[in-house]
């Protein structure tokens, strides 16, 4: 089944509380995915520095061994790194060189990205997402068809720098599509399927598309069921198959536009009542872009 | 009028109320306050009373309605007025997929539009969609009337039976051995009823019909390619 929310910010000032709706909605939706769990928030960043979101069960030493200019927060099995942009040859390898049991699931300018199995309220609370402020965010919950219940498995996935894809359904060409990208220098984690849409979305953002073209690109070359929420550094977008197979609802209003499998996940939004609330259509990209 | 807030009344207690009421009840209308999109709202009802729910619903709201009127003052999720067999749900917004799915009988009114495959599999239900309907609608419909003021979506009455479409606006595409068909008398008048009953500002004469070509009723090796 799976559940999937999403928030993307017009107003500055409800940014505090993007953490806050976020948790909120992502709790409402157990119902839909109560094994695993996992968000994205796209936060404060600064030019000329990336972070990089590890997952690990041990980060002891790691700071220390990489030196005065990486500052690191711990948030229960994830720690972020942000350094300056020009030493991220020299983290990353002295990470696969000394700790291969610490992942790094997403990087970029903005994007911190948490992940883990359990109850979605649960997980919101071991890593403190209330507290978190930010422009946009998406999040998932879990109920596995496709492959086990891992954190592996959980969403979101992310394949490039502050892109990430949560998804609702499951496709059914990931193997072909994996073995087309994989030669494209497209790299993935996981066996999952939707690690899958994900890369794809990448590789056509790498090859200059738009994030509503390579949305566009997907109808044409994605098989099976999904409904997915994306997001990139400044960007947010909605895709469902032609057929419209996985629920969606969406509300706009003139400080937020939010995403929710099921209209419950939106009734904490502030203004909800007075939102345009509508369902997007099948096979049609909705995207929205800061300035 | 009993008033229900679900905000403070678990939606499991309101539908237990309401199974509760005897034929007879005086408790004839009902108020539902913060539904919050909540599922299975007043679903499974039996009795000639009024439900009015004050917001959003979630799925199957009113599903296997008899004999009441369910008024939604806002959206309805996947399923409204799904297996209705008899009274009458009026959407005041937008309804969600499958509206009126599998319906014996009863009237659905949908004030604003409705998404895929609304009436599918329908089996006596008249449905009146003020606004436009997605793709797929009345997909294997096999009874009752589909109303659409708008526009309606790909392949409009797939595989259908015996059921009967009215589109004022365009059709984006037909389903298999669904065709348009001549409007007569008898259709004007059914048409003229239910735009009357829905409370709709339409003209009949401003309608196309379309049903079954009944080519797919059994198997023939030549149709082999439509299915």
């Amino acid at each position: 089944m799976c559940g999937i929310v999403g928030l993307f910010l017009k107003d500055p000032s409800l940014e505090p509380e993007l953490g806050t709706l976020l948790a909120g909605m992502l709790a409402v939706m157990t119902d839909r995915g109560p094994d695993s769990a996992g968000f994205a928030v796209y936060g404060a960043g600064a030019e000329g520095r990336i972070k990089l979101t590890l997952r690990g069960n041990d980060f002891d030493g790691v700071p220390a061994a990489l030196g005065a200019g990486v500052n690191f927060t711990v948030r229960d099995t994830h720690m972020v790194l942000d350094f300056a942009a020009s030493d991220e040859d020299r983290v990353r390898g002295w990470l696969a060189r000394n700790r291969p049991d610490i992942v790094v699931i997403g990087a970029g300018k903005r994007i911190e990205l948490y992940k883990e199995v359990g109850l979605p309220a649960q997980v919101a609370t071991r890593f403190g997402l209330a507290g978190m402020s930010g422009t946009h965010g998406v999040g998932h919950t879990r109920m596995a068809t496709e492959s086990a219940v891992t954190t592996d498995g959980a969403h979101p996935f992310s394949t490039g720098a502050d892109q990430c894809l949560v998804h609702n359904g499951s496709l059914s060409n990931h193997r072909s599509l994996r073995r087309m990208l994989e030669p494209q220098g497209i790299r993935f984690a996981t066996d999952n399927d939707s690690e899958v849409a994900a890369g794809y979305l990448s590789w056509k953002l790498r090859e200059g598309a738009s994030l509503a073209e390579a949305l566009e690109a997907s109808l044409d070359d994605l098989d099976g069921f999904f409904t997915f929420v994306v997001g990139t550094e400044n960007g947010f977008a909605v895709l469902r198959d032609p057929i419209s197979c996985k629920p969606a609802v969406m509300a706009e209003t003139d400080r937020y536009v939010a995403f929710g499998s099921e209209y419950r996940a939106l009734v904490g939004l502030p203004g909800i009542e007075q939102a345009r609330v509508f369902e997007p259509e099948p096979a049609r990209v909705y995207a929205w872009e800061r300035n | 009028m009993p008033v229900v807030n679900l905000a403070e009344t678990a939606k499991r207690e309101l539908n237990a109320q309401l199974h509760a009421l005897s034929v007879d009840t005086n408790e004839t209308h009902w108020r539902v306050e913060n539904p919050q999109g909540q599922h299975a709202l007043a679903a499974g009802l039996n009795v000639p009373v009024t439900v009015e729910i004050a917001g959003h619903a979630g799925y199957y709201c009113a599903g296997m309605n008899s004999q009441a009127t369910v008024v939604i003052e806002g959206n309805a999720g996947v399923g409204v007025a799904e297996n209705m067999m008899s009274g009458k749900v009026h959407v005041k917004g937008d309804a969600s997929q499958s509206a009126g799915a599998t319906a014996h009988g009863g009237l659905l009114v949908i004030d604003g539009d409705a998404s895929a495959r609304c009436g599918i599999s329908m089996k006596g239900i008249d449905i009146v969609v003020k606004g436009s309907i997605g793709p797929m609608s009345a997909f294997m419909a096999q009874s009752g009337t589909l109303v659409v003021l708008g526009d309606a979506g790909d392949a409009l009455g797939d595989s259908i039976y015996e059921a009967r479409l009215f589109v004022r606006g365009e059709v984006k595409s037909l389903g298999a051995d669904c065709v348009e068909k001549e409007m007569r008398a008898e259709h004007r008048d059914l048409l003229h009823k239910l735009l009357e009953a829905a409370g709709a500002d339409a003209g009949v004469d401003e309608f196309r019909r379309y049903g079954s070509a009944r080519g797919l009723y059994n198997f023939h090796v030549d149709n082999a390619s439509a299915y």
